[in-house]
């Protein structure tokens, strides 16, 4: 019997990986040779994907990109014994683009079943969570605040002082919420950890239970990820089975209940007072803060919101200690971020690194260029709110505070790369474009401020009065930005201005000299 | 468009399992789309009356959320993502070219019924840009060509 390992990550799937288990299952069982496929979660260098791994006695063997049509050679090759092929890679941990990685949050994503709960605990699971039982609330939340861990989300709040907040605030119910909506053009590590490694978002959300009283979890995910929804309620129904979630965990006389709740299409979702007025049922209308979600959140209790990636570095902190974690990373920013390579790259994928190296070596080094082959022109670092990044400033480390110091944002690390052929004006006329589309509607300068966009940003490309538009345009972004309720409106000026300020020649205006 | 009547049951049995659900306005609407494949106008008013809302309550959310309808789709739900990653690979070629292939626009369905046709932002699969789906089946990388082979593929079930 041999084990080959092919991954169950929506992008595997959108590139054709379960034809590829069907082709091998029935070829194989045609020679007589018997194997047995595990659905992984995916290795995250993506142009390999579908990515086939044999266990052999020196390791697990790739192979990749895999077609259909490729199976047959390979079971002709003696890929099963992990022999020489045209898409032969080796060990894949040994690729310079895995191994300079620091993978703490996605230690076991693709090396594992997802789903199943004695390959997490074999591999390191439930430490954390184990430690955890030991220690009093306020130590948890220590641990958290010594690991200098800040929201993964894009906001980048001190996670640590966010669930003091919750653990100070007395109330007889209190929630914790994974915001899983993750609405952002270029992001997909939240997808990934939830297809890929979904019980350490689950054991995440039990140490914070743990941490600050709480006894319910909902975990808010985008309706646009079925394959994690299906993931999650596997590994829960797993946990529960196992005495990792429920009345009673591990024997310690704790409680914690997890629930997956669906969204339904609505980007201002991911905004944390909209998510949980769409959680109580309703309309995602962003709230009024103060009060905080920490104070009065979900059903108006006491609120842990978290994103994924942040709930999901907790165990490996509770395992190994906040200060282990905190050792990684720069400056304020401290620990790992899972980059996000997307759009016009030639090596896109999941890059989980140690903040402060910059932009230009994951562009070049690890992404190797622009997948057009033509030269880059444009990043949009930091998902559609984030500003749009020029050739002049890709040296900037990979630091909150760098990227904040020439105005853009980090954010949750999501990337997106433009080659030589965009035309900033229409990147920029559809960041006001997707803030109509998208705006929750309650205030003002978002809701009206992005239709009047578009339409001055139009007035401008056409010709028409262009340096009284431009004053206008630069007047409106003003007034989104510091006159709007949450980051929807406040943040659409980022990409508008960015793309203004670096590209002007894309409007129609004299470049800079 | 079916009669009301036929499906009002589903409606009210859908109504009575989540009664003790907090929040449970939205399960109630996925459980409903996902039966019937839409939400008809005429079961708001007895979603408002087990939950205790008004119907303009009820009318709200759904219109609030792009991914609820209250017409009946065709048989296959088609989305093509709009958002940037898409955009840098030639996202809007696809997104024109479907809508010539089929001859609807965005939030429309063919006239045989088999397909309709919605824009969505972000399908998280932005590594393989551009992509669509098709039902619930993610695809990525897709070229004009592709996109016609994949329907191709789906009407002729």
């Amino acid at each position: 019997m041999t084990r080959l390992f092919i991954s169950r990550d929506s992008t595997a799937l959108s590139l054709g990986a379960e034809q590829v288990v069907t082709a091998i299952q029935q070829q194989a069982a045609a020679k007589g040779q018997s194997v047995e496929i595990v659905r992984n979660g995916s290795r995250g260098l993506f142009w390999l994907e579908p990515l086939v791994e044999v266990e052999t006695s020196e390791g697990r063997v790739a192979y990749g990109p895999v077609e259909v049509s490729d199976v047959a050679s390979l079971l002709e090759a003696g890929a099963l014994e992990g022999k020489q092929h045209p898409l032969y890679l080796g060990n894949i941990e040994e690729l310079p683009y895995f191994k300079n990685q620091d993978r703490l949050t996605f230690a076991r994503v693709g090396l594992t079943d997802p789903v199943n709960i004695n390959d997490y605990i074999a591999n390191d699971g439930y430490r954390g969570l184990k430690n955890a039982l030991n220690l009093q609330p306020a130590e948890i939340v220590k641990q958290v605040t010594d690991s200098g861990l800040r929201g993964r989300g894009g906001a980048a709040f001190p996670t640590g002082i966010k669930w003091n907040t919750v653990l100070n605030a007395p109330a007889e119910q209190k929630y914790i919420v994974c915001n899983a909506d993750e609405g952002d053009s270029g992001t997909f590590s939240d997808r990934m950890i939830m297809e890929g490694d979904p019980f350490v978002l689950i054991e995440g959300m039990t140490i914070a239970g743990l941490a600050v009283g709480a006894t319910q979890g909902y975990i808010y995910l985008r309706v646009e990820y079925p394959h994690a929804q299906i993931a999650l309620n596997q590994a829960i129904a797993a946990a529960y089975a196992n005495g990792y979630l429920g009345d009673n965990i591990q024997n310690s006389g704790k409680t914690f209940n997890l629930e997956v709740r669906m969204g339904a299409g609505a980007y201002i979702c991911g905004e944390e007072t909209s998510l949980l007025e769409s959680l109580e049922g309703k309309r995602g209308l962003v709230r009024f803060k103060p009060p905080l979600p920490a104070i009065v959140g979900l059903f108006g209790k006491p609120t842990i919101v978290n994103n994924v990636i942040s709930l999901a570095s907790v165990p490996v902190i509770l395992d190994k200690g906040g200060d282990f974690y905190r050792d990684y990373g720069m400056g304020r920013s401290r620990g790992t971020l899972p980059l996000q390579l997307a759009g016009n790259i030639k090596h896109p994928g999941l890059f989980e690194a140690a903040f402060g190296m910059t932009l230009r070596e994951l562009l070049y080094e690890y992404g190797g260029g622009s997948a057009s082959g033509r030269p880059i022109r444009a990043v949009q670092v930091g998902g559609p709110l984030g500003a749009y990044v020029h050739e002049g400033q890709f040296d900037t480390p990979l630091d909150y505070e760098a990227f904040a110091a020439i105005s853009a944002v980090l954010g949750h690390g999501g990337i997106v790369v433009h080659d030589e052929t965009v035309n900033m004006a229409d990147m920029a006329r559809y960041a006001m474009e997707f803030c109509v589309e998208e705006s929750c509607g309650k205030c003002t300068p978002c809701r009206i401020g992005s239709t009047r966009g578009v339409e001055v940003i139009d007035r401008i490309v056409d010709g028409v009065e262009k340096d009284k538009n431009t004053v206008l345009l630069r007047d409106l972004c003003n007034t989104m930005t510091y006159g709007s309720l949450c980051a929807m409106g406040g943040m659409t000026p980022f990409p508008v201005l960015s793309a203004l300020n670096h590209f002007p020649e894309d409007f129609g205006l004299k470049s800079k000299a | 468009m079916q009669d009301y009547q036929t499906q009002k049951s589903t409606v009210l049995d859908i109504l009575d399992k989540h009664q003790t659900m907090p929040g449970n306005l939205l399960p109630i609407l996925h459980g409903i789309q996902d039966t019937l494949g839409y939400i008809p106008p005429a079961a708001v008013a007895d979603i408002a009356n087990a939950l205790h809302l008004s119907k303009a309550e009820v009318h709200g959310v759904i219109s609030f959320y792009h991914y609820f309808r209250d017409t009946a789709p065709g048989k296959h739900t088609v989305r093509i993502c709009r958002a940037e990653s898409c955009q840098s690979m030639n996202g809007k070629a696809l997104e024109n070219h479907a809508k010539q292939h089929l001859n609807i626009d965005f939030h429309e369905t063919t006239a045989d019924g088999r397909f309709s046709l919605e824009p969505v932002y972000c399908l998280g699969n932005c590594a393989c840009s551009p992509s669509i789906t098709i039902d619930n089946e993610v695809f990525g990388r897709v070229t004009p060509e592709k996109f016609d082979q994949l329907l191709a593929c789906k009407g002729a079930e």
